[in-house]
């Protein structure tokens, strides 16, 4: 089960990358002017001649950064997810994946994270437009241990990296952080035998809640952490479909294209079994109280339950 | 050359600023004449080997290669220091086509220079071909980076720069854009960026040929003052005619000495040049050529018109 509120995502993320700076000297930050949120400001204050805050010009910081990766620089371009998408999209796609240029972008304030500021800025698809880039390693770690993880990951991998980071403080998740963090593989964090409960980023913590709900019931539900959404972990997933013969699909994203859409694809190739997609249903969300919005838009482990039971009539109908 | 304020002269009248002979000050060596003379029959054999190739593919852009074939052919053959033998040799100049579409005269210049077999140029646009349609750097030996949606290459070339100079690194960073391209925005965030770090390892050339694809520039998205809009960025300014060796070889090197700024040289050009019937014509951006047209038009580039 879920322990104490952990530190936030992007904090974690912020003193990794100040840790990193001492044993990669090649590595340079760059962020558009929100480097107080990113809390790439550690970095500046630590390597001032490494941290480049361009301004709010997101497209060119994503250009620049491309550009000083072919001279063996290491450069992390920070914004928030919503930005990186669609503000630094076409220097992503044309520069970054398309020539595999070790260059790690760090979305922040990803999901409905960003409660308050409403759904301008939130970031519900960057997912589906990271993912369906090829070259492209997207990363979506669930608690800070992963974050730290993921961060350290990305700089050992040589090539692009996109990294999906909270905003708020996350429960740190026990069963996740006594795991190595091994990019490509996802990490069981509980086993079952009826449903398996994928899930990425904070929706990880309401999977663990949502199987002690279901064990009342008395289902036995596994749950998976997939922390790397691009490669996928699909010997892992069909392994989960043929044990468990159901699945669940929770993310902090748009059931379209996101990490369901990944685990459909993989499932209806490798071993069909029923599934369940939970996310935010094809709709903007609105400003408000972040744990409110998650319950507002169906991402709290209740509708995790309830996704479970869907699949379990139909696997018993299957059967 | 070095006056570094405003001219604001009409198109026609550029030969004003151009005739470098009665500007040298600043200790430019300038070219040799037999140097100037070996660029210009280079020039001339890149035009003629552009109107085959895209003669032979039937697809490609001929009016922007035309247009740079004298500053493409000037920063391979008598500024840059690269090395065919090795392409990655990290001490490289850097060249970046911001211009993408201008892929063909860059795949000639790096074929002649020997990054890969001049044979290959048929292959252009062809499938399982090293040569795309747009330059793509992890398929072509020699091509740095990968361009064609405009405006990237200029923030990129920045960011050479930075890297450059963080490593303490000696290599100059070319990039060359289209004067439709700075239509867009971000080329406006890199002016801005380029000024803020004073980057002045890298030289922006604009290959400023006046048309783009729907027509004139000055009809689709005029881009008023040009020079006057660098400046007040707070880069340093230069003007060539961009076909005349010389003058773009001289202005690199002034840009070389200017220190704490990022230079762009402005360089007038003809799109289309040297073919009469493409000259200044938007029509000629990208579109196959008959064979008729291509018979004129060798006649012409044979007539060392």
């Amino acid at each position: 089960m879920a322990g104490a509120a952990g530190k936030a995502m992007r904090q974690v993320y912020g003193e990794t990358l100040v840790e990193l700076g001492k044993t990669y000297p090649n590595i340079v930050v760059f962020d558009a002017d929100v480097a107080n949120s990113t809390r790439t400001i550690l970095f500046g204050e630590s390597y001032p001649d490494r941290f480049f805050d361009v301004g709010i010009a997101e497209m060119n910081m994503a250009a620049m950064a491309a550009g000083i990766s072919t001279t063996g620089m290491i450069p992390f371009v920070n914004t928030f997810a919503c930005f990186m998408v669609l503000r630094c999209g076409d220097p992503i796609r044309s520069l970054v994946a398309y020539t595999k240029l070790n260059v790690k972008l760090a979305g922040t304030y990803a999901g409905l994270s960003d409660s308050y500021d409403g759904a301008s800025h939130h970031s519900i698809l960057d997912i589906a437009f990271m993912r369906a880039l090829p070259n492209m390693v997207v990363l979506s770690p669930a608690d800070a241990a992963d974050m730290k993880a993921a961060t350290e990951a990305a700089v050992q991998y040589k090539g692009p990296v996109y990294l999906r980071i909270h905003r708020n403080e996350c429960p740190d998740i026990p069963e996740n952080d006594t795991q190595p963090f091994t990019l490509g593989k996802g990490k069981v964090l509980r086993d079952g035998r009826d449903i398996t409960l994928i899930a990425t980023g904070y929706m990880v913590h309401r999977a663990m809640e949502a199987a002690l709900k279901l064990q009342q019931q008395g289902i036995s539900a596994r749950v998976v952490n997939i922390h790397t959404i691009k490669p996928l972990d699909t010997n892992l997933l069909r392994d989960c479909a043929k044990e468990t013969g159901g699945i669940v699909v929770a993310e902090e994203h748009s059931i379209h294209g996101g990490l369901g859409g990944a685990v459909a694809e993989a499932i209806g190739r490798l071993y069909p079994v029923p599934i369940e997609f939970v996310g935010v249903r094809d709709t903007f969300a609105e400003s408000g109280d972040y744990q409110a919005l998650l319950e507002k838009y169906g991402l709290t482990s209740q509708h995790i339950v309830k996704a479970a039971e869907e699949v379990l009539k139909k696997k018993g109908a299957k059967g | 050359m070095l006056d570094h304020t405003r001219i604001n002269l009409p198109h026609s009248s550029i030969s004003v600023w151009l005739d470098r002979s009665q500007n040298t000050a600043g200790g430019t060596m300038g070219l040799t004449k037999e140097r100037k003379a070996v660029l210009e029959g280079l020039c001339k054999q890149f035009r003629r080997t552009l109107l085959d190739t895209l003669y032979s593919v039937q697809t490609g852009h001929p009016g922007g290669s035309l247009s740079a074939t004298e500053i493409i052919t000037t920063l391979y053959f008598e500024v840059m220091k690269v090395d065919p033998k090795n392409p990655s040799w990290e001490d490289r100049d850097r060249f970046v086509l911001a211009k993408g579409h201008a892929a063909p005269m860059l795949y000639i210049a790096l074929a002649e220079k020997g990054f890969f077999p001049k044979e290959e140029l048929k292959t252009l646009r062809q499938l399982n071909s090293r040569l795309q349609g747009h330059p793509c750097a992890l398929k072509t030996p020699g091509v740095e980076l990968s361009t064609g949606p405009l405006g990237l290459g200029l923030s990129a070339a920045l960011g050479m720069g930075l890297g450059a100079r963080i490593q303490g690194k000696q290599f100059h960073t070319y990039v060359l854009l289209g004067d439709g391209e700075i239509q867009e925005g971000i080329v406006w965030e890199a002016a801005m960026a380029g000024a803020k770090y004073g980057i002045d390892n890298v030289v922006a050339i604009l290959d400023k040929n006046g048309v783009q694809l729907d027509g004139p520039v000055d009809q689709i998205m005029p881009l008023g003052d040009v020079r006057a809009k660098w400046n007040s960025f707070g880069w340093n300014t230069l003007e060539v005619n961009g076909h005349k060796v010389e003058e773009i070889y001289d202005a690199i090197q002034e840009a070389h000495r200017v220190k704490g700024k990022p230079t762009i040289i402005i360089a007038h050009t003809v799109k289309g040049k040297g073919v009469s019937f493409m000259e200044g014509k938007h029509a000629w951006h990208g579109k196959p050529i008959s064979k008729a047209e291509y018979e004129a038009a060798i006649k012409e580039l044979e007539g060392g018109r």
